[in-house]
């Protein structure tokens, strides 16, 4: 069960310098051609690249990641959704971004099917190295009733 | 065609689509590797059986990068302001995506045009995987 007492769990700030290299790696794996990401020297993030952001995480140590004290069961847990926003144009390989993460929301809600769902909320704030805030990402997974692979 | 748009509600369909398939076991470690998401479910067999799956089943993210491909293709890669991702169904290996999308709304934003679209990634049953709700500037 997801623990609603990890709201305004804040984590660590962590360092996440954008890459040329990994931008390219990034758009292989999505099956960019766009010469956007492959002909410029300082290409723009895709989208949904601030994904990345879970490597730099992890390697910055557990304080950087709160999402562990949300406690939701791995075995139950899925991805809901998952928000990026820019403000103003996305940020370019060359730049290295501050991170930071915080538990913005637990809440529950019944299921169609029946059974308590029980979402949680993750709001990461990307700063560049003047301190503005250039990009939002927002995690929300769910626990399900059910073991997700499980028919019911 | 910005003025119709405000003033119809016009809906205006994008680019062909972008079809990816079938899915390999590879694809997706590729993608977990390059997004640093190295969750066992993805990739490993027994991990996944322990999880309740019959196999690894592929990673939502994936979906949502081919849309985002898709629509930094049709409307810039610079110009992306907000995009936003739903998980609908699960996806396998071996399935075929087929990514595509529709301009919805074209309005005036505090720092210029933005063009608002939805965009969604489905399986070859036709089943929605993923769905993406994005804004986009557009240039003046």
């Amino acid at each position: 069960m997801a623990n609603s007492a990890a709201v305004g769990t804040t984590g660590e700030a962590f360092i996440m310098p954008i890459e040329r290299g990994k931008i390219m790696e990034f758009a292989a794996a999505t099956r960019s051609r766009n010469p956007a990401y492959w002909e410029q020297e300082r290409p723009p993030v895709p989208p949904t690249f601030l994904t990345t952001q879970m490597f730099w995480q992890e390697w910055a140590g557990e304080g950087a990641n709160p999402w562990h004290a949300v406690e939701l069961n791995q075995k139950r847990g899925m991805h809901a959704e998952q928000e990026y926003i820019f403000h103003g144009p996305p940020p370019q390989a060359g730049t290295t971004l501050t991170g930071q993460s915080r538990i913005a929301d637990v809440y529950q809600k019944e299921g169609r099917r029946g059974g308590t769902l029980t979402f949680a909320v993750m709001i990461t704030e990307f700063r560049d190295e003047s301190g503005r805030l250039v990009a939002e990402a927002r995690l929300t997974g769910v626990e399900t009733a059910q073991v997700p692979g499980e028919s019911v | 065609m910005t003025k119709e748009l405000l003033t119809t509600g016009l809906v205006t369909t994008g680019p062909p689509p972008l079809v990816f398939g079938p899915l390999s076991r590879t694809d997706i470690v590729r993608y977990q590797g390059a997004s640093g998401d190295m969750n066992p479910l993805h990739h490993d067999e027994i991990f996944a059986r322990a999880a309740g799956y019959d196999a690894p089943l592929a990673i939502g993210m994936l979906g949502a990068g081919l849309l985002a491909t898709y629509a930094a293709d049709w409307l810039g890669a610079d110009n992306i302001r907000r995009f936003r991702i739903r998980f609908m169904a699960q996806v396998w290996p071996g399935d075929t995506l087929t990514c595509d999308g529709t301009l919805v709304r074209e309005y005036e934003g505090p720092d210029g045009p933005l063009a608002d679209v939805e965009l969604a990634c489905k399986r070859q049953t036709g089943e929605i995987a993923v769905r993406v709700w994005a804004t986009f500037a557009r240039e003046n």
